[in-house]
């Protein structure tokens, strides 16, 4: 149990680096509390499952430093450490049972026989795996697999951390949502830290108290998913999470006012003064749109019913905008005008917000 | 996958079918006829039902081929497997070497079988080959055409050459087959070398390593060639295995109806216990 | 300890070495150095043996008919296997497994066991002593092997490409040659590699069924060894010849090697 500290890290698998697109993880920064529960988020190849590999040991980062504790463990490897790890496809000794495959860290730990039987029971009674105890385990379905790699990590009691590497990924929909409270449920019995990584919004954000947020190599933000939500930091942010993703859309700041295509748009705003961004756009979430009297006229294109909320497809004069509305709400047909709740509307310039 | 049935699928074997069965039926009926007959040439036979596989059963001759021929399959079993596998466990994984490796170490496979037998004689003779005077040099009274144990030890030198990169390869595509995440769990597990070799490689490999195996096997217990060029079966018949001393019987002395038989029951082995590997793999495969 | 790996192989790969090696030193040496003195590299470097070699119609005619027939027996062997593997990896049918077995026990057959039926059936049919009659007799065991591997590499094609195909209106010769046989490329070059391989180190049987006019440089090898008296220069450079084709042939396949074992066919 530790809290874990990430000091400037930064990673390339090549051996020269000359641009930024050579770095896999970019400078890097991150404190980890003991016990929490934390997701790293971002699509495939933006850094997270390096950053997760650099955590654990497998990887040595090129530059920057890993401490537990405060205590610098970068060039420890992973026994060292002692972390646990799940992958994304079940790991399991197929030619050893169930019970093997669980006392397996513990035996190679060289720990008494009395307390291997205990503890693995203690698992496989939290993990219902007691009636497959002494079945071989190649034997078993994909999220028993699952089940037994995660019992692995959870069988050492002083484990810093536990990690997991897109754990769900071959496990049946269905069963996802088991296993997940099952997770859930586990952190909370014998709060440990835990980081989960994933490209799935909802496995985020459900799981952690706090989210990673990467892209490109580079922590875009780290926050509560409601501040995610409701604040991105950066557009990737915005448009990565919720469902459907922010509206971004070029606009001009001139004298401390923001403008849409000529139209002058309220925001959350408060330093307006220009600097020089080679490019600046408005943030605006599906949901904290309104059709209004006035405002930006747009035409409508599409409206879908999700059952809960229509989803509106609409387009004007500069792109495209989505709009989240209640079910019951009626829509206007053909050409509209909306306006945008002013404390959820984001400046953006480069991307990053303007605050 | 599941297949759909379909007789007509038939058609699209007969090609295959017709040619094996031509070069397998005809010639095995021919066998099978020659088991039961004896002859004295013209064309003249006689029945003699299964006196000649009663002969052979019983000959002394069968069995010491018989016992050579387990015990030269045996040793070299023993030796190519744990070899193939140790080096096929310490070949790179990646790189520019991986290919250097597989071009060489494929070489002896393709070379004619008996270039592979001319080619070690050269190398084993006493005075000239680099072999033979190199270990006559050290002390060692060596020569291969006159002495028994020599002569064992050139055999079994020279099919561990010829043959042991067969089982590197197939261990290799094994070994290349297991995903990185085993290898990241044991270390993180606290697994020691041992372990994961015992607990995650050989598992893996288990399949290739059958085959491996069974065509080890099948090729070492139908091996002719080599030790026929480089020992001629000698001294003596201290290397005839059952191939040479078959051909010996069928060619040399025309005895058609015992090596016949002996073909047969030769031919049998090799199935009967070909078929048991073909089993357990099957089972095997069925399992995972 | 990780850093030592490399000396495993690498003595592995000297230990292979090291006969080809001398075989190419005697190669290129007089039949009287030979015989007289022992040493490490040629002292009176020759090219005389491979003069002989490719100006004597009796060697290079082996070279060109071992070729003629390896060839010949490699496309045979795939051309047959090829709708064979088909069917067995797709459909089932009467007797399939029995088949499959059956198929697999003739490359067990030991050849010694086949050799003197075999000369008398292909002298009843007229066929002793040509190309065909080697690669024909050939196919007991590359066959097999050819639809063994095929079938390992068909079986790993999913099966929605063909329904795609017919969807899409592709009449079956039409998909089998337009898209099945390009998908299955590398199992094609692997199974033509085994072919070219077994066919080509074989002799019992080529031996066996020629003597003139199409008689594999191998068996040309044996005869010369005990006729010619004792020209082991001539026999080592015409053994040193022999290892080409296959080197070559392996470079080209090199890559597809471990993809071919990997599948677990052989």
């Amino acid at each position: 149990m530790s809290k874990i500290t990430l000091k400037d890290l930064s990673h390339s698998y090549l051996y020269s680096q000359s641009k930024k697109e050579d770095w896999a993880l970019r400078d890097v920064n991150i404190d980890w509390k003991d016990g929490g529960a934390y997701a790293l988020l971002g699509p495939s190849g933006c850094g997270k499952t390096t950053l997760l590999n650099i955590v654990s040991g497998l990887i040595t980062p090129t530059k920057g430093q890993i401490l537990f504790n405060d205590d610098d463990v970068t060039l420890n490897n992973p026994v060292e450490r002692n972390i646990a790890q799940i992958f994304q496809f079940p790991v399991i000794y197929d030619t050893m049972s169930v019970y093997d495959n669980l006392a397996f860290p513990l035996k190679n730990r060289g720990i008494s026989k009395e307390e291997i039987d205990s503890k693995v029971l203690e698992i496989a009674e939290m993990l219902e795996l007691k009636s497959t105890l002494y079945n071989r385990a190649s034997g078993l379905t994909a999220d028993g697999k699952q089940k037994i790699s995660l019992g692995r990590g959870l069988v050492r009691s002083d484990v810093n951390v536990i990690m997991f590497d897109e754990p769900l990924t071959v496990i049946d929909p269905h069963l996802k949502w088991v296993l997940r409270s099952k997770l859930k449920e586990l952190h909370q019995k014998i709060n440990r830290t835990m980081i989960y990584v994933t490209h799935d919004q909802t496995e985020a954000l459900t799981f952690a108290d706090q989210v990673v947020v990467m892209h490109e190599g580079q922590i875009v933000q780290i926050g509560t998913p409601v501040s995610l939500f409701e604040k991105p930091k950066h557009t990737f942010v915005g448009h990565f999470i919720g469902s459907p993703g922010m509206n971004i859309l070029p606009c001009e700041i001139s004298s401390g006012n923001v403008f849409i295509d000529g139209n002058k748009i309220e925001t959350s705003i408060v330093n307006t003064k220009k600097e020089n961004y080679s490019k600046t756009e408005v943030g605006i979430r599906p949901e904290f749109i309104k059709f209004s009297n006035g405002g930006i006229p747009i035409k409508i294109s599409k409206v879908s019913n999700t059952g809960r909320h229509k989803i509106i497809d609409s387009e004007c004069s500069i792109g495209r905008i989505k709009i989240l509305s209640k079910s019951n709400e009626e829509i206007p047909s053909d050409t509209a005008f909306i306006s945008f709740d002013k404390k959820f509307t984001y400046v953006y310039g480069d991307d990053w917000i303007i605050e | 996958m599941n297949k759909t049935i379909n007789q007509k699928a038939w058609f699209f074997v007969v090609p295959v079918f017709v040619l094996v069965a031509f070069n397998a039926v005809i010639p095995l009926m021919t066998v099978v006829n020659y088991s039961f007959q004896e002859t004295f040439g013209n064309n003249v036979f006689m029945w003699e039902g299964t006196r000649w596989f009663k002969q052979i059963l019983q000959s002394e001759r069968f069995h010491a081929a018989l016992g050579r021929q387990f015990l030269f399959t045996g040793i070299i079993l023993v030796i190519q497997i744990p070899l193939g596998i140790a080096i096929a466990l310490s070949m790179p994984k990646e790189g520019p070497w991986v290919s250097v490796c597989l071009v060489l170490m494929s070489m002896p496979l393709l070379i004619p079988w008996n270039v592979v037998g001319a080619m070690w004689n050269i190398f084993a003779l006493p005075e000239i080959g680099f072999l033979g005077h190199t270990l006559n040099g050290l002390g060692f009274d060596y020569n291969f055409t006159q002495q028994i144990g020599d002569a064992w030890f050139t055999t079994i030198l020279m099919d561990v050459w010829h043959w042991t990169s067969l089982v590197v390869l197939l261990s290799y595509a094994g070994l290349m087959s297991i995903q990185p995440a085993y290898y990241q769990a044991a270390e993180i597990d606290g697994a020691s070398r041992w372990s994961v070799f015992r607990y995650i490689e050989l598992p893996k490999m288990k399949k290739v390593l059958t085959i491996a195996i069974l065509l080890r096997f099948m090729d070492s217990f139908m091996i002719y060639t080599e030790p026929f060029v480089l020992t001629g079966g000698g001294p003596g018949n201290a290397t005839a295995f059952l191939s040479i001393d078959l051909v010996k019987m069928a060619l040399g002395q025309f005895d058609l109806g015992p090596a016949a038989a002996m073909s047969l029951i030769y031919f049998f082995i090799v199935l009967l216990v070909c078929w048991v590997f073909y089993n357990l793999m099957m089972k095997n495969e069925e399992q995972s | 300890m990780k850093k030592m790996k490399w000396i495993v192989p690498t003595l592995y790969i000297i230990f292979l070495m090291l006969p080809i090696y001398w075989l190419l030193n005697m190669s290129f040496k007089t039949t009287t150095e030979i015989i007289n003195t022992y040493s490490l590299w040629p002292q009176e470097f020759t090219l005389e043996n491979y003069k002989t070699i490719f100006t004597d119609s009796t060697w290079y005619n082996g070279y060109l008919n071992s070729i003629y027939y390896v060839l010949f027996n490699t496309v045979i062997s795939v051309a047959a296997a090829l709708p064979a593997a088909y069917a067995f990896s797709r459909y089932k049918f009467l007797g399939d497994k029995h088949l499959f077995f059956w198929l697999l026990t003739n490359r067990m057959a030991p050849p010694a066991v086949f050799a003197l039926p075999f000369f008398q059936f292909y002298s009843s049919i007229n066929l002793f002593d040509t190309h065909v009659a080697v690669a024909l007799s050939h196919c007991l065991f590359n066959i097999p092997l050819a639809v063994w591997i095929l079938e390992g590499f068909m079986s790993s094609v999913p099966k929605e490409l063909d329904e795609t195909a017919y969807v899409d209106g592709y009449s079956f010769s039409k998909f089998f040659f337009k898209i099945f046989i390009p998908t299955i490329t590398a199992g094609i070059g692997i199974t033509m590699f085994f072919c070219f391989m077994f066919s080509w180190v074989e002799l019992l049987l080529a031996k066996t069924l020629t003597a003139v006019a199409a008689k594999p440089i191998a068996a040309t090898m044996t005869r010369t060894a005990s006729t010619s008296g004792y020209e082991l220069g001539l026999l080592a450079a015409a053994g040193s010849l022999t290892i080409v084709p296959g080197a070559i042939v392996i470079y080209f396949v090199r890559n597809y090697i471990a993809k071919g074992f990997a599948l677990g066919r052989v």
